[in-house]
Order: C-alpha cells, then structure tokens, then sequence
C-alpha cells in the first residue's frame, strides 16, 4: 500500500507507526513537499493479518530471529521448547533419556540397573533411536527375552 | 491529479516488498541444501500419510541418506510422536533452530515440539480470536515458511513433507518449494479415491512433479492363516485410478497392525519389522520414489 498526498500528489513518507492498546495499530504518513499529514488506523484484524505476514510497518531495523514470528506469536509453548545450544545433550553422542524412563528405570533393583540401562541403551542406538521413553523401555525388554 | 499505486515507487519507509524477498532468500538458501523436497499428500485424511513419511524416512536413512522431515501438519502433528523425539528440546543458535534427532538421525521439525501439552491446541497470540479466520491460514503459511528455512537442516538428500488433509496447506507449500515433488496416498475405498483424484488434479494444475500413488492398507493378512483379506471395497482399483490420473503406480501396503503399534512406540515399522510384507513393501515404494528423482547410489 502506498499514500499520495491529496494535496499535491507527491509520495508520502511513513513517519511513525505505533501499536495502540486495543490491538489497533496508528500509522502516520507524511508529504515532504506540504506537510500534509494523515494518520492510518487499522483495526485489531487487519494488525494482526500485517502481523502474520511476518513484515513489520516501518521496516526492519534488526534481523529477523529464527522462527521470530512462531516463538513470538505462538500463544501456548513449552517453557523449555527452545534451550541454547550448549544446554542441549548431543543425541549423536548417546541416547537421551525421559523423565518418565528415568523414573521407570529407579525401580530397577539397584545392583541390576546400570546393567539394564546399558542394554536398553544399546538396543536403542542399534534402531537409531536418540530418546528412550517408557515404550521404548518395553520394547529393548521384549527384545533381549527380559 | 491522483496518482496510481505503480507511478508511486516505493511504500514510504516500510519496504514491505524487500521484507518478503529476503524471506524468499532465506528460505531458498535453505533448500538449497536439500537435494529431495517430497511431500506426502492425500486431500484425504486418515489414510496414513504420517505412517508413510515416517516409515520411508526410515527406509532412506536405513540406506545412508541424510534425511528430515517436516510435520507440515500445524494443528496436528503426529510425526514427533511417530518418531519418538516429543521430549527433545530445539536448539536455539544464532540463525537456526537445530531440529529433533530421531532414529537413524532423522531430522524432524513439528508444531508438536513447540506445545506443552497432549491437549493444548495451536492458538495464536491476537488481540481477539473473533474472525480470526481471516489470518490464520497466513499465519500457518508463515509458520510452514519459517519451519522450512529457519530449521537447521544442513545437506540434505531428502526432505519429506508430511502433509495435512485437505487442500489449503499444499498450494502454499508448492509456492514455497517450487521443486516439490508429490507423493499421493489413498487407500481402497471410493471415498478416498473421489478426493483424492481430485487432490491430485490440483496438483497437476499446479505444475507439481507427481513421483506417484501409493495405496495404503491395501489387503490384511491373518496373523493365523496367512490368508490375505480386503479390508475396502474398492480394492485393485488404484491401478485403474493411476490410469485414469495419468501417474505412476508406486506400490501397495498391506495392513499390519504393528504399524500402529510401532508409531505409538516411536520406533518407525519399518526399522523394527522391515523383512514383513508391509516393511517390504514400503521398502519397494521407496525404491520407486528413489527411481523417479535419480537417486540410485544407493
């Protein structure tokens, strides 16, 4: 969308573009040439349609971050779905155990467990499988007749 | 005098139009490094198209390909659950999101990693919900375009799209990869041929390269017997509808309880119970879809 100034036919320059409370949205175009002013409102709906466009009024002054606009506008997300990179076990190097394996794998008898854990680990990285859940648990038991 | 919207050149200091071309830039960057862009697709639900992503994901990986997928399925995605990555978290770096590893090194990327819980539907953040139909299907395009170009997925040999039912996701997928190729999934009824065939119109007014159709649960066989049954009534006529549709017939998979099973596990079928009809035939379908892009080192 563009404006020309209805006085003098010249372009005009967007000036400032501010979010209002309501989810509306104030941007205010100016004619270089008169001084011409005129305000843009956009309604909640038509915000939010600019929004999921991923575009930003009044331009980019940072580049866009990964996934900016589904971490931003994702209204319910895991607390942990995103970590940094160096918190983040390497699955290439092991396999990665869930909270409920884990907790499964404590009622193990304890001169038992570390015996179990390595074999249920193997038959996990022998399927290429990174994250052992409960299922998978079951199925390494089923396997090795335990 | 007014003026018209072209003799104006530029809109004023938002530069909407450089916004979206470097959109455009980053993701065909992205895909640069991929070598197979597939999508699996249906317009049907419920006829197994995660089963079959995540099954020939399995295959491919299995020969040593380098492989992702994309759970293009917004508002519900099963391929993290399929390959049993739910509980990995995404890395964040400093122009990328690392995707989940699932077996034999899947790359995987799915709305499902995002969400906290079994329950919770995909809402976005907005100011009201009322007439939110009005930008959700561009905020789905959005999120499938930054899912597509904002995961790291390094090189690739192939990436499959798991694709939702329906018609609405797959035009927007197309524009975003224009070197897509289509794998159509049905399953013997003519029910699911009546969509399907005209999903796969769509498709062909679109100008997508079709690799062909794969007939799933095609035939059970008796665990006790070993009599093979029709579980459709409409068996034997995908060949015809290949025909009719002018595309290749790429195979049929025979129910197998176990696929199921194995999806809840997150262990694809395929690795687990590969020698079985059903994992020899998804291996087939395989083979066909590897013959239609090329790929024969392996």
């Amino acid at each position: 969308m563009k404006l020309s100034c209805g006085n003098c036919a010249q372009a005009m320059q967007l000036v400032k573009a501010t979010d209002l409370a309501d989810g509306s949205m104030s941007i205010i175009f100016g004619c270089a040439s008169c001084g011409n002013r005129v305000s843009l409102l956009t309604n909640p709906g038509e915000t939010q349609l600019v929004r999921a466009l991923d575009v930003q009024i009044g331009g980019r002054t940072v580049p866009p971050e990964p996934m900016g606009l589904v971490r931003s506008a994702l209204a319910r997300q895991r607390d942990d779905a995103f970590v940094s990179q160096s918190d983040v076990p390497q699955p290439k190097e092991g396999v990665i155990w869930t909270e409920d394996a884990l907790r499964r794998l404590e009622n193990v008898p304890a001169f038992v467990r570390d015996m179990a854990r390595k074999s249920i680990e193997r038959y996990a990285m022998e399927k290429g499988c990174h994250q052992i859940t409960p299922e998978v648990m079951d199925l390494a038991r089923k396997a090795t007749g335990g | 005098m007014a003026r018209k919207h072209r003799g104006i050149a530029a809109d004023g200091g938002s530069d909407i139009v450089a916004q979206v071309v470097a959109q455009g830039d980053r993701l065909g960057s992205r895909m640069a490094l991929v070598r197979h862009k597939i999508a699996v697709m249906s317009g049907k639900g419920g006829v197994g198209k995660s089963s079959i992503t995540a099954n020939l994901a399995a295959v491919l990986a299995s020969q040593g390909y380098q492989v992702g997928i994309l759970d293009a399925d917004i508002n519900g995605p099963a391929i993290a659950k399929m390959l049993g990555v739910r509980a990995q978290n995404l890395s964040l770096s400093e122009n990328a999101i690392l995707p989940a590893l699932g077996p034999r090194s899947i790359k995987v990327m799915s709305m499902d990693l995002l969400l906290p819980g079994d329950k919770t539907p995909v809402i976005w953040e907005a100011p009201t919900q009322q007439n939110s139909f009005v930008w959700r299907g561009t905020i789905e395009a959005s999120a499938l375009r930054e899912f597509l170009a904002d995961t790291a997925w390094g090189e690739l040999d192939f990436l499959l799209v798991d694709l939702p039912p329906g018609t609405y996701t797959f035009p927007t997928l197309e524009q975003l990869v224009p070197d897509l190729v289509g794998i159509i999934v049905t399953i013997p009824s003519e029910v699911s041929h009546l969509v399907v065939k005209r999903f796969i119109s769509l498709a062909q007014e679109l100008g997508t390269l079709l690799a062909g159709l794969v007939e799933n649960m095609a035939g059970y066989t008796c665990p006790h017997c070993g009599k093979v049954g029709e579980l459709f009534s409409a068996a034997g006529d995908g060949e015809r509808m290949v025909a009719e549709m002018g595309i290749s017939y790429l195979g049929s998979i025979p129910f197998d309880a176990r696929l199921s099973a194995s999806a809840d596990w997150g262990i694809p079928f395929a690795l687990e119970h590969g020698g079985s009809p059903a994992g020899q035939a998804l291996a087939h379908v395989a083979a066909k879809v590897k013959e239609f892009v090329g790929e024969s080192r392996r």
